[in-house]
């Protein structure tokens, strides 16, 4: 090719400004990627590595009968079969959930969801393996499946989990939050009560990539190294030492390039210990890549929940109170992947943005004959449902006073003044300024003109919808003291080396399915050292060389992990200084730091760098007295706090009269997500976000029909937003940074999923004003649409 | 059977079953990871490379069918060690993310951009239409490939010669 130069074209967002700490930088991991070198588990291969493919159960509830393998180990590719009797010998045929529930690894006695694990083959190859898994014969006695939310609960219900002592019905669990009594008050004497039934329908992350992993177990030196598809490494790692009985220093878990998680590669899946024990029973490498369909019908699934929503204001608009009775679908097990004391995960947050005098939740958690999640597809532990929940339910209130959305919003809204704010179920919020976020929004959308052009458009008949979001987030999982999982304190390390050449390697508990982490970290790590994020090499995906710590999701990275790498750099700091005051020959209290260098107070002739400092902290030369050498830290980070970003929300939508077709015109996100280490991969996380906020409002649901069977099991049946679905996004932002994060950043990895969704529908649901409608679930797809223009709007299950 | 096909402008020859297919042939018999397979209904386009120059799904090709043509994956796009404008364009717009869509959406751009050096968003969108990203949002793959025409017609302004489309890699019509 004609090369004239290394000139970039005019007109674009320069992304590349090598800043020294935060600001816009490409990604350090893109070089790889663009020349399709990344590591996904798939793209792992070892010598003499075998291949695993598992049986799933055709229907959704039914006593195993007989299986009969013998064909399957006759095939000559075939080198093990593993069915649930096999396990139970090895005490490996149950395994404990994320929630202290079990759920079978193989089924043992019963089949209690469509496409659960019910034997494995393993093969020299992967088509060997999938031939082999039809030969194996099984009998099932059907029985009636439990299929309806509403109906699990009848006394005539089959009983699901009656593997759990005693269990005579479907009841999972009970939660509430909130006060009762005081809301039953303010409902008493408010002037206006709505109520509206609101179903946020099952839907699933299904990112690009699907799970897997591949297991390599020594048996001479007795260690496990797993390659797997994994949010959390050291968590899982410490759960297989628990569930195998493997010693942990004798487990190493890598989770290489990760190709999308959305909280679907949270759970430890039956999959992945079944190639575990696949690799021990064959002596060889084991690979299981799930297909497409076994990701969508077994895997953690997402929502679910079946909401009423109350709010109670007087007529002028100002909202006294929230209620809301919740009936959530946790399919078979109880596989929620949220902190232990939380079994709603942060669903308490669904009094949302607004100060209220008081709000209650009850909620009711039951087992079905459906695939087991349930926290997952960036809810940030299911504040998507609750914001769902409030933004729809004030648009509803909107509608019964007559107000302009905004407005009500606009008057409801904690005022700056109030925070940290404690809201009626507990939660602290630790900063916002609500209002300046909400009025840019409506500047870059040109609100005012938005409604003009749509009070034309109804009078020519047209349907055009603006719809509006305004969303608090709680993330950062979390104080030790109060979020763990399974026992597991949520805080994370960070340990932080700088070489003799003043070049550094920053090794962290989270792990990146996406995110950047490998340029965010070395940004947050060069903003406090003062040197490049070039020189900063980010390791992270590995438990042999990493820091124990919790991992990613629920946007918990930047906050919690995030933290931990600005104080361990501060830690190194700290130690530099006493370094440069020996170089110096002063107090370390007389020198002054300059981004990335110290000088005498007064005197900035006498500047030592940080890779001054690294050279002499391991050179030969006197160092002060006390100190050991080398210029290293390490750090764990129990974050005080949650990290709540806001964001304001607004959408434009045409619905084509003739076909009830809905299109996104327009979407504007102006997002408060505290200090802004990279611009770009914040507004990349936002883009995707939103992209998912048009799938779950317009597109996808993973129903089942009445006898069980999954019918979102392919990329036929349950769609994704392609690029024709969505719009140019246009975004903006405000910072209000976070009062106690090291670097008053918040999460925002799951803003826009949680934010989008409810704006989509108000825009919707404003478009078919005309029509009388108030509410219509999601997914809005266009026979749905049309069914509401009819005056038929129904549930989607 | 034996399978002979050109992957790179190398010419390879194997010996497979015939019921192999091609995303299985790059990925598992040449190591060619760089494709990837992500659905089993042709859906997601994680799998697209060239087949003589045009984009195909790889998910959905036999290797036998193959046999006897020319194939360019991701690892091909890069020309003597120098990225092709695509590859700088998602770089330069963070047109990717987790980067599993990335080689499909690449291979779909520049076969796009050989056919129309100059598209519009809604080209380039219509263009990756069959394919999904999980993370990126589409606008900054659209910006991407944007950026990778406005760097081309730039070289080529420089280069002071006329407007017409610049084969910048090898194996495109
Ligand atoms: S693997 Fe999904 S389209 Fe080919
Ligand atoms: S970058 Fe992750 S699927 Fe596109």
């Amino acid at each position: 090719m004609t090369t004239v130069g290394d000139r970039k074209p005019a007109g674009f967002e320069d992304n590349d400004q090598h800043p020294v700490g935060h600001g816009r930088m490409l990604r350090k991991e893109d070089p790889r990627f663009v020349r399709g070198r990344g590591n996904y588990v798939d793209d792992v291969q070892l010598p003499g590595m075998l291949h695993l493919a598992i049986l799933r159960a055709p229907v959704a509830h039914a006593r195993l009968v007989s299986i009969d393998t013998t064909a399957a180990e006759a095939h000559p590719k075939v080198k093990a079969v593993v069915t649930g009797a096999t396990l139970e010998t090895l005490n490996l045929a149950w395994m404990p959930t994320l929630s202290n529930d079990v759920q079978a690894v193989l089924v043992t006695d019963k089949v209690r969801f469509q496409g659960q694990e019910v034997a494995f083959v393993v093969a020299e190859d992967r088509y060997a393996a999938r031939d082999a898994l039809e030969l194996i014969d099984v009998e099932y006695d059907v029985l009636d499946p439990v299929i309806d939310v509403r109906r699990a609960l009848e006394d005539a219900a089959p009983v699901i989990r009656d593997d759990l002592e005693g269990k005579t019905d479907n009841h999972c669990f009970d939660w509430e939050t909130g006060d009762a009594a005081a809301t039953e008050a303010v409902f008493a004497k408010a002037d206006v009560v709505v109520s509206q039934d609101i179903v946020y329908p099952r839907v699933h992350p299904a990112p690009m990539e699907t799970c897997g992993a591949v297991a390599d177990f020594d048996p001479v030196e007795g260690r496990l190294t797993l390659w797997s598809t994994t949010q959390a490494p050291h968590a899982h790692r410490t759960l297989y030492a628990i569930v195998a009985g493997l010693p942990e220093h004798k487990i190493r878990v890598i989770s290489p390039d990760i190709g999308g998680g959305f909280g679907n590669k949270v759970p430890i899946y039956p999959g992945y210990v079944c190639a575990v024990v696949g690799s021990i029973v064959t002596g060889k490498p084991v690979k299981w890549m799930e297909d497409r369909s076994e990701n969508l019908v077994s895997t953690g699934f997402a929502r679910d929940y079946v909401m009423r929503g109350e709010i109670a204001a007087t007529r002028d608009g100002r909202i006294l109170g929230i209620r809301t009775h919740v009936l959530a679908d946790h399919g078979a097990f109880n596989g929620t992947a949220a902190p232990v004391k939380y079994p709603a995960g942060f669903f308490g947050v669904f009094t949302g943005s607004y100060d209220l005098e008081a709000a209650y939740c009850h909620m009711t958690a039951v087992y079905t004959n459906k695939a087991p999640g349930g926290v997952a597809y960036a809810c940030s532990f299911r504040i998507t449902e609750a914001v769902y929940l409030v933004e729809r339910i004030v648009d509803c209130l909107a509608a019964e006073l007559a107000m302009d959305p905004v407005e009500l919003r606009l008057k409801n809204f904690i005022k700056p003044e109030q925070f940290p704010y404690t809201t009626k179920t507990g939660w602290v919020y630790d900063s916002g300024n609500y209002e300046p976020t909400m009025r840019k929004a409506m500047d870059l959308a040109g609100y005012e003109d938005l409604r003009r052009e749509q009070a034309e458009k109804r009078a020519r008949g047209e349907l055009m919808g603006i719809g509006v979001s305004f969303f608090t987030e709680a993330v950062g999982a979390g104080p030790r003291k109060h979020m763990d999982i399974l026992g597991l304190g949520m805080a994370d390390g960070c340990e932080l080396r700088v070489h003799p050449t003043g070049k550094a390697v920053v090794r962290l508990s989270v792990q990146s399915q996406g995110q950047g982490h490998e340029t965010t970290f070395a940004q947050i790590v060069g903003e406090e050292l003062g040197i490049p994020p070039a020189d900063v090499d980010v390791v992270h995906g590995d438990t042999d060389n990493t820091p124990f710590g919790l991992g990613t999701y629920g946007s918990r990275s930047t906050p919690v992990s995030g933290g931990a790498a600005a104080l361990v750099a501060r830690k190194v700091r700290d130690k530099a200084r006493i370094v440069a005051s020996g170089m110096l020959e002063v107090s370390a209290d007389d020198l002054v730091w300059d981004k990335g260098s110290f000088h005498v107070a007064g005197d900035p002739s006498t500047a030592v760098t940080i890779q001054d400092i690294a050279m002499r902290a391991h050179g030969a030369g006197d160092l002060p007295e006390g100190y050991e050498g080398a210029l290293e830290a390490q750090i764990t980070y129990n974050p005080p706090n949650l990290t709540y970003p806001h964001g304001a929300y607004i959408c434009v939508v045409d619905v084509d009269p003739g076909t009830a077709q809905v299109k996104v015109r327009r979407f504007v996100a102006v997002d408060d997500c505290g200090t802004r280490i990279n611009p770009m991969i914040i507004e990349g996380q936002i883009h995707g976000g939103l992209t998912d906020g048009v799938g779950m409002a317009l597109m996808e649901i993973v129903a089942f029909d009445e006898d069980g069977n999954c019918l979102g099991g392919s990329l036929m049946d349950y769609l994704l937003p392609t690029a024709m679905e969505v719009p140019d996004w246009e975004t903006g932002f405000t910072v209000t940074p976070s009062p106690h994060h090291p670097i008053g950043a918040k999460g925002v990895g799951e803003s826009a999923t949680v934010g989008s969704p409810p704006a989509i529908v108000n825009a919707v649901v404003d478009a078919l004003a005309p029509f009388g409608v108030r509410h219509a679930d999601m997914p809005l797809t266009p026979s749905r649409v049309w069914d509401a223009m009819r005056g038929q709007a129904r549930p989607p299950i | 059977m034996q399978v002979s096909m050109t992957v790179n402008g190398e010419e390879v020859t194997r010996e497979i079953e015939g019921r192999l297919l091609l995303v299985h042939f790059l990925r598992d018999v040449l190591g060619l990871t760089g494709t990837h397979w992500g659905c089993d209904t042709s859906n997601c386009g994680t799998c697209v490379v060239w087949l003589d120059g045009r984009p195909v799904k790889s998910c959905t090709v036999l290797a036998a069918m193959a046999g006897g043509h020319e194939v360019r994956t991701v690892e091909g796009l890069a020309q003597n060690g120098e990225l092709d404008p695509v590859q700088r364009g998602f770089m330069e717009c963070h047109g990717l993310q987790c980067g599993f869509c990335t080689p499909g959406m690449m291979m779909t751009a520049r076969a796009l951009l050989n056919e129309n050096p100059d598209p519009s968003p809604d080209e380039i969108r219509e263009a990756i239409s069959g394919q999904i990203c999980r993370c990126t949002g589409y606008a900054t793959i659209v910006r991407s490939v944007r950026w990778a025409a406005a760097y081309e017609a730039d070289q080529r302004a420089d280069a002071d010669q006329p407007a017409e489309p610049a084969a910048t890699t090898g194996g495109a019509p």
